[in-house]
């Protein structure tokens, strides 16, 4: 308090420096791709037409509605799109399935035990994800591990193809994003007051009906959060339907990828990257709300 | 009771779910054989042959470099965000920038890395600069992707941080700059730590932002193992990947225990 102005000056580098940064390398970028999106390709360096123009003393402004149209007429990208939504659903349905007893689990150890159980799950997320992904990569092939395991007991006489199938996407998101589903879930169910449950079991509720009616809907906030977590990247995924995917696996993080590096179509590579961010607003805002409600609760 | 084992014996199956394909990979690039499916003995030959891949040994240097950088400003930048987010009053620029600040965390990766190059590529259009994406662009690229993490470690921690020995310090004289220096960085020292840490593995893994953002002189080891394993599997890949997973297992291991370490600190401080 003894120097007003420094400290007036301190606050706003403190504000200042990240807003900029913020602002340049993340806010600017998006209208970039925004203005881009609208634009025409063309054969030259950026590979694609000016959408301002400043001739005879009169701003042109060129709207190329065209690239939205195209992904309304080619069904190959409104499939891609329905594949993605599709397969990160399912795949996240997964992840709750198998992260949710895991999760609930951890929140019943030991408090000791809590810790390290913790992070035996964050650990896999930490190493390589392009690697982990790789793994599975020698597990499904036709004479990978599975198979030729399946084989020598004879339950099989011909591989059985994983590798390359959508089986195989299903397996490596679930993989790859299983910890992000049940860190969330862990946080709320360890919150979770077990008085609730012990009083619904002295009534005579079964473990199933007091799981319905008690554990899921009090844990309803952290459900939602692993979910998003797990569906928001899935998405967009681009490593996993490459590596483990095939042809019929055509996500749209991997079509947008095509488009920019194999056919150069940057504009239609900026209207597919902006449909994506709209279908996926709905998701981000429901993370968004929870993360700021949940830090709120915390203070 | 009965939900309760249920619920333990989902936890062993997830946990053999996450750890199995790994150690798969780390007995498999001990294999002779130069088929990679059929075992054909104990050698660690692969290895010997990685550490003779130049192409490899020089993306492995460039990602070390590129991730010791972004991480270095990625704790800068999110430090900072992470006291506006828990210290500023409410206003609009505080909740816009903490917004902007979380939103690569939940961002597409394709989405954030074509952005970043359109806007690299815009620049050198109008001011002629960056004049070619290489090291520069992709340290801007993690920089900003890795801020988020550290914004999202370092303010739980500020949280928790009392606020009255910074007080304290400013009645005895002390000017604000000295007192963050000497008072408040060493209280949240762990979690800066941590944050350095966990950007700096986040970006060595990063293929996705990288692959958008470099150019010619700037191949991250990502992008060398992406381009390799696509042909498909290789013992000198496996060899590889176990020495990633080992190093990164080392990182992430010792960054959680200095956070563990630290909330044990404050809550002994504490009672």
């Amino acid at each position: 308090m003894k120097n007003p102005l420094k400290l007036f000056k301190g606050r706003h580098l403190t504000m200042g420096i990240p807003y900029l940064w913020l602002l340049m390398f993340f806010a600017l970028p998006f209208a970039i791709v925004l203005k881009l999106s609208f634009s025409t390709a063309a054969i030259a360096i950026p590979p694609y037409e000016p959408t301002f123009n400043y001739v005879d003393e009169a701003l042109n402004i060129f709207v190329n509605l065209g690239n939205y149209l195209l992904l309304l007429q080619d069904s190959m990208y409104y499939m891609a799109y329905l594949t993605s939504l599709k397969m990160a659903f399912v795949a996240t349905l997964g992840c709750l399935i198998l992260g949710f007893p895991m999760a609930y689990a951890i929140a019943r150890a030991p408090a000791r035990m809590q810790a390290v159980l913790l992070l035996l799950v964050m650990l896999p997320s930490w190493t390589s994800f392009l690697i982990r992904v790789y793994a599975w990569m020698g597990i499904l092939s036709n004479n990978g591990l599975i198979n030729n395991a399946l084989t020598w007991l004879g339950v099989i006489s011909e591989p059985i193809q994983m590798l390359n199938t959508n089986f195989a996407v299903y397996i490596g998101i679930i993989y790859a994003y299983l910890p992000f589903m049940i860190l969330p879930l862990y946080a709320t169910l360890v919150k979770l007051d077990l008085s609730l449950i012990e009083a619904a079991s002295d009534l005579g509720s079964s473990s199933i009906n007091t799981f319905w009616k008690i554990t899921l809907p009090l844990s309803m906030g952290g459900v939602i959060a692993g979910s998003m977590l797990v569906f928001i990247p899935a998405v967009g995924e681009f490593v996993i339907p490459e590596l483990l995917g095939g042809p019929d696996s055509l996500m749209i993080g991997k079509v947008l990828w095509q488009e920019f590096f194999n056919n150069r179509d940057w504009p239609v590579a900026s209207s597919l990257a902006i449909v994506m961010l709209a279908l996926l607003i709905i998701p981000i805002t429901l993370f968004h709300r929870y993360q700021s409600r949940s830090m709120e609760s915390e203070v | 009771m009965k939900n309760l084992s249920f619920s333990k014996v989902m936890l062993w199956v997830g946990l053999i779910f996450l750890y199995a394909p790994m150690l798969i990979l780390v007995i498999y690039s001990f294999n002779d054989s130069k088929l990679v499916t059929v075992w054909g003995g104990f050698s660690p030959k692969w290895y010997g042959e990685l550490f003779q891949d130049q192409q490899i040994l020089n993306a492995v240097w460039t990602s070390l470099r590129i991730a010791f950088y972004s991480s270095t400003m990625a704790v800068i930048i999110g430090t900072m965000a992470a006291f506006v987010m828990t210290r500023f009053r409410r206003s609009w620029a505080k909740l816009t920038l903490s917004n902007m600040i979380t939103a690569p965390l939940v961002m597409p990766e394709v989405i954030t890395g074509l952005s970043l190059l359109l806007l690299f590529v815009q620049m050198s259009e109008t001011f002629g600069w960056p004049t070619e994406r290489g090291m520069f662009t992709v340290w801007i690229a993690h920089s900003t992707f890795c801020a988020a993490y550290v914004a999202v470690v370092v303010s739980s921690r500020l949280r928790e941080v009392d606020l009255s020995i910074e007080e304290a310090a400013m009645d005895l004289g002390a000017t604000r700059l000295k007192t963050f220096f000497l008072i408040t960085v060493p209280m949240i020292a762990p979690s800066l730590i941590a944050g350095w840490l966990l950007s700096f593995s986040l970006s060595l893994d990063d293929l996705v932002i990288a692959s958008f953002t470099s150019g010619p002189g700037s191949t991250t080891l990502p992008m060398v193992v992406f381009s390799s394993v696509r042909l498909g599997v290789s013992p000198k890949i496996n060899a590889l990947a176990t020495i990633i997973i080992l190093a990164v297992s080392l990182v992430a291991f010792l960054s959680w225990y200095l956070a563990r370490r630290a909330e044990k600190k404050a809550k002994a401080a504490m009672e």
